[in-house]
C-alpha cells in the first residue's frame, strides 16, 4: 500500500477510547474493529477514509489504555501511517509492534491541513505535502526499532532472532 | 540511580543502567486479561513456540467484560480459559475473582523489586509495593510470555514530594488527581514517576495503589513508591515468594523535582473529558448527577468502601441517583460483609456488585444513556468512556462519590448533613 492519500486531522490528546470504544473490545478481529474506527469523535471516518489516507494529529496521540485494538483498527480502516506531535507511550509500542507506522514531526503537524493531500517515504521520513509543495523530515527512530519496523513487527523480529539462535 | 532504574539494571544484568538506554528485561510476572488476552494468544500461537517460559509467571484474570456479558465476550474469556488451562497458568476464575490490580497485590504475587508487565495500561499498579510493573499491548505480552523477556527503554524519572499534611477527606485519589491537573495527561510521557514526602508517608498501602494506578494518566510508564514498614506489613504473611527491596539512591539523577503542599489539596473532581481537567470541590459549582459509581482498580480497595460506608452510613442515596459499588475482589467483598460495609450500602439504597471493571470502561453493569452524568471513583473520563458519547463522567475520591449519591449533585462529603 502507498503512504499517500488525504488527511483527517485530529487534536490533543486522542485516547484510545475514541479511536475504538471499549463497548467494541469484545471483537478482536481488525475488519471488525475498523468499522467503529473513530466513531465517537468522528462518526463519518469509517464512510470517509480509503487505502493510503494518512491521520495527522496534535501531542499524545494514543493515550489511555493499552489495547492493541487501537492501531489495529485504524490499520485495517486503510490509514497508511500517523503524523504526530508525539505519540503515547503504549500506543507508541503497538503500532510498530504490529506495523502501523508512526511520525513524529510537530513541523510537519502544523502545516498540514484535514483534506491535504499528502505523501511519505517511510525509508528516510520525508513527508511531503502535494496540496502545497512542502516537505518536512520525522524524528529518526533508534536502531533498535528499526530492527522491528524492518522485520515488520515485532512477531517477525522474535522469530527471526530464534530461528538464528537455535 | 533512582530506584525504577535500579529495578531494571537487576533484570538485565548490569550493575548499572540510565535513563534512555535500551534493555532487556526479565519478566517476574505476565499479565493479561480477557480484553487483551485473546490478542496475545494469537500472537503467542503465531511465534511458534511450544511454551510459555514459565506457567508460574503468567497470570489471566477474567475481569473486563467477566463474569461474561454476552456471547462474544464469553468466547474471548473462554479462548483465555484454555490457553491457561492448557499451559498451566495462574489464572483466578470468577468465584475467587477480582479486579487483576487488586487481586495480584492481594494474593501475594506482586512483589517489591519484580519487573511486571501487564496487557493492561494500569499494571503500574504494583508500583505502590516498589515494584517496577507497566503496561503494554498483547503483542508485547505474547513475546513476554514465549522468552520471558521484554525491551524496554529506561524511563527518566520525575520525582514528586508531597509535603505536610493532607486534609481528612483528601486521599491518594485526590493527591494523583491534582498532580496530573497540574502536569498534565503527558505530564510525565515516557517516565517513571516517584512519590514522596510526609503525605506519602502517612498514605495507606490502598491509597498508594490508587495513586500508582493513576500514574498512566500522566503519560507515565511507572508509578512508584519506596517501599517501607507499612509495605512491609501488607507483604506480611502474603507474599508468595522472597523479595528485594531496592531504594533510590540519595544523589539519584530524576528529570524533575516537583513539590507540593498536601496540607493544601482539597478533594479534587476532574471533570470532562480528561483527567487533567481538575477543580478543586469547594470551585465545583452545581453539578447534578444520574449515576455514582465506587469501585475500580483505581478505588475498590477496603480502605475506598470504609470511606463510602463512612459517608453513606444512615443516610439514603438520591432517588433519582444509581449508586453502584463494586467491591475488587471476592476477599474485599467478604471483609466488607463482616465489618457490616455491605449492609450499610444495600440500606442506603446502593446496588452492590460482584467485582468486575464492568461499568468503569462502559462494558457493563452501570452504562449511561446521551446526556447522563455519573461521577466515579475510576480513572478515565474520556468521550464515551462509561457509555454514550454525549454522557459525561466526573472522576472523584469515594467520600465525594457517596456524598454526591446522597445530595444528587457532585459534593464534598462536609456537604452531607
Amino acid at each position: 500500500m502507498p503512504h499517500k492519500g488525504k488527511i483527517h486531522k485530529y487534536g490533543d490528546n486522542i485516547d484510545t477510547d475514541a479511536i475504538i470504544a471499549a463497548r467494541y473490545l469484545n471483537m478482536h478481529e481488525p475488519r471488525e474493529l475498523a468499522a467503529h474506527c473513530m466513531e465517537d469523535i468522528d462518526a463519518d471516518f469509517v464512510q470517509r477514509v480509503k487505502p493510503g489516507d494518512i491521520i495527522v494529529a496534535e501531542s499524545n496521540f494514543g493515550c489511555g489504555s493499552s489495547r492493541e485494538h487501537a492501531p489495529s483498527a485504524i490499520k485495517a480502516s486503510g490509514i497508511s501511517c500517523v503524523i504526530g506531535k508525539s505519540f503515547a507511550r503504549i500506543f507508541f509500542r503497538n503500532a510498530i509492534n504490529t506495523g502501523l507506522p508512526l511520525l513524529e514531526s510537530a513541523e510537519a503537524v502544523e502545516n498540514i491541513k484535514q483534506g491535504d493531500t499528502v505523501e511519505v517515504d517511510l525509508a528516510t521520513g520525508t513527508i511531503t505535502n502535494l496540496s502545497s509543495g512542502k516537505t518536512f523530515k520525522a524524528k529518526p527512530y533508534p536502531d533498535f526499532m528499526m530492527e522491528i519496523i524492518n522485520a515488520g513487527g515485532l512477531i517477525e523480529h522474535i522469530r527471526k532472532k530464534s530461528v538464528g539462535a537455535r | 540511580m533512582t530506584l525504577a532504574e535500579k529495578i531494571l539494571a537487576a533484570h538485565c544484568g548490569k550493575d548499572k543502567v540510565s535513563a534512555g538506554d535500551f534493555i532487556s528485561a526479565k519478566c517476574d510476572l505476565v499479565l493479561s486479561n480477557d480484553i487483551t488476552a485473546p490478542i496475545a494468544i494469537r500472537e503467542f500461537e503465531r511465534l511458534g513456540f511450544p511454551h510459555v517460559f514459565d506457567p508460574n509467571k503468567i497470570v489471566m484474570v477474567p475481569d473486563h467484560f467477566c463474569p461474561n456479558k454476552d456471547i462474544q465476550s464469553a468466547t474471548q474469556a473462554a479462548m483465555m480459559r484454555e490457553f491457561a488451562g492448557k499451559h498451566g497458568l495462574i489464572y483466578f476464575e470468577v468465584g475467587e475473582m477480582g479486579i487483576e490490580h487488586v487481586i495480584l497485590p492481594e494474593k501475594g504475587l506482586a512483589l517489591p523489586g519484580q519487573v511486571i508487565v501487564g496487557a493492561d495500561s494500569h499494571t503500574c499498579t504494583y508500583g505502590a509495593l516498589g515494584t517496577f510493573a507497566t503496561g503494554m499491548g498483547s503483542t508485547d505480552i505474547a513475546v513476554a510470555m514465549a522468552t520471558g523477556e521484554i525491551w524496554m527503554k529506561v524511563p527518566p524519572t520525575i520525582k514528586f514530594v508531597y509535603h505536610g499534611k493532607p486534609g481528612k477527606w483528601t486521599g491518594g485519589k485526590d493527591l494523583i488527581l491534582y498532580t496530573i491537573g497540574d502536569i498534565g495527561v503527558d505530564g510525565a510521557l515516557y517516565s517513571a514517576m516517584e512519590f514522596h514526602g510526609e503525605a506519602i508517608n502517612n498514605l495507606g498501602m490502598d491509597g498508594r495503589f490508587t495513586m500508582s494506578n493513576m500514574a498512566i494518566e500522566a503519560g507515565g510508564k511507572a508509578g512508584l513508591f519506596q517501599v517501607d514498614g507499612a509495605t512491609l506489613r501488607y507483604l506480611k504473611g502474603r507474599a508468595r515468594g522472597k523479595y528485594t527491596v531496592y531504594a533510590s539512591d540519595v544523589d539519584a539523577e530524576y528529570a524533575r523535582v516537583i513539590e507540593y503542599d498536601a496540607a493544601k489539596i482539597e478533594p479534587q473532581v476532574a471533570f470532562p473529558h480528561l483527567p487533567s481537567n481538575t477543580r478543586p470541590i469547594s470551585l465545583v459549582g452545581n453539578v447534578a448527577i444520574d449515576q455514582s459509581v465506587i469501585g475500580s482498580c483505581t478505588n475498590g480497595r477496603l480502605d475506598d468502601l470504609r470511606l463510602a460506608a463512612r459517608v453513606l452510613k444512615g443516610r439514603k442515596v438520591d432517588p433519582h441517583v444509581r449508586c453502584i459499588i463494586l467491591p475488587g475482589s471476592q476477599q474485599i467483598y467478604l471483609e466488607a460483609l463482616k465489618e457490616g460495609l455491605i449492609e450499610i450500602f444495600i440500606r442506603a439504597g446502593a446496588a452492590v456488585s460482584t467485582p468486575t471493571c464492568g461499568p468503569c470502561l462502559g462494558g457493563h453493569m452501570g452504562i449511561l444513556a446521551a446526556g447522563e452524568r455519573c461521577v466515579s471513583t475510576t480513572n478515565r473520563n474520556f468521550v464515551g468512556r462509561m457509555g454514550h458519547p454525549r454522557s459525561e463522567v466526573y472522576l472523584a475520591n469515594p467520600a465525594v462519590a457517596a456524598a454526591s449519591a446522597i445530595l444528587g449533585r457532585i459534593a464534598g462529603p462536609e456537604e452531607v448533613k
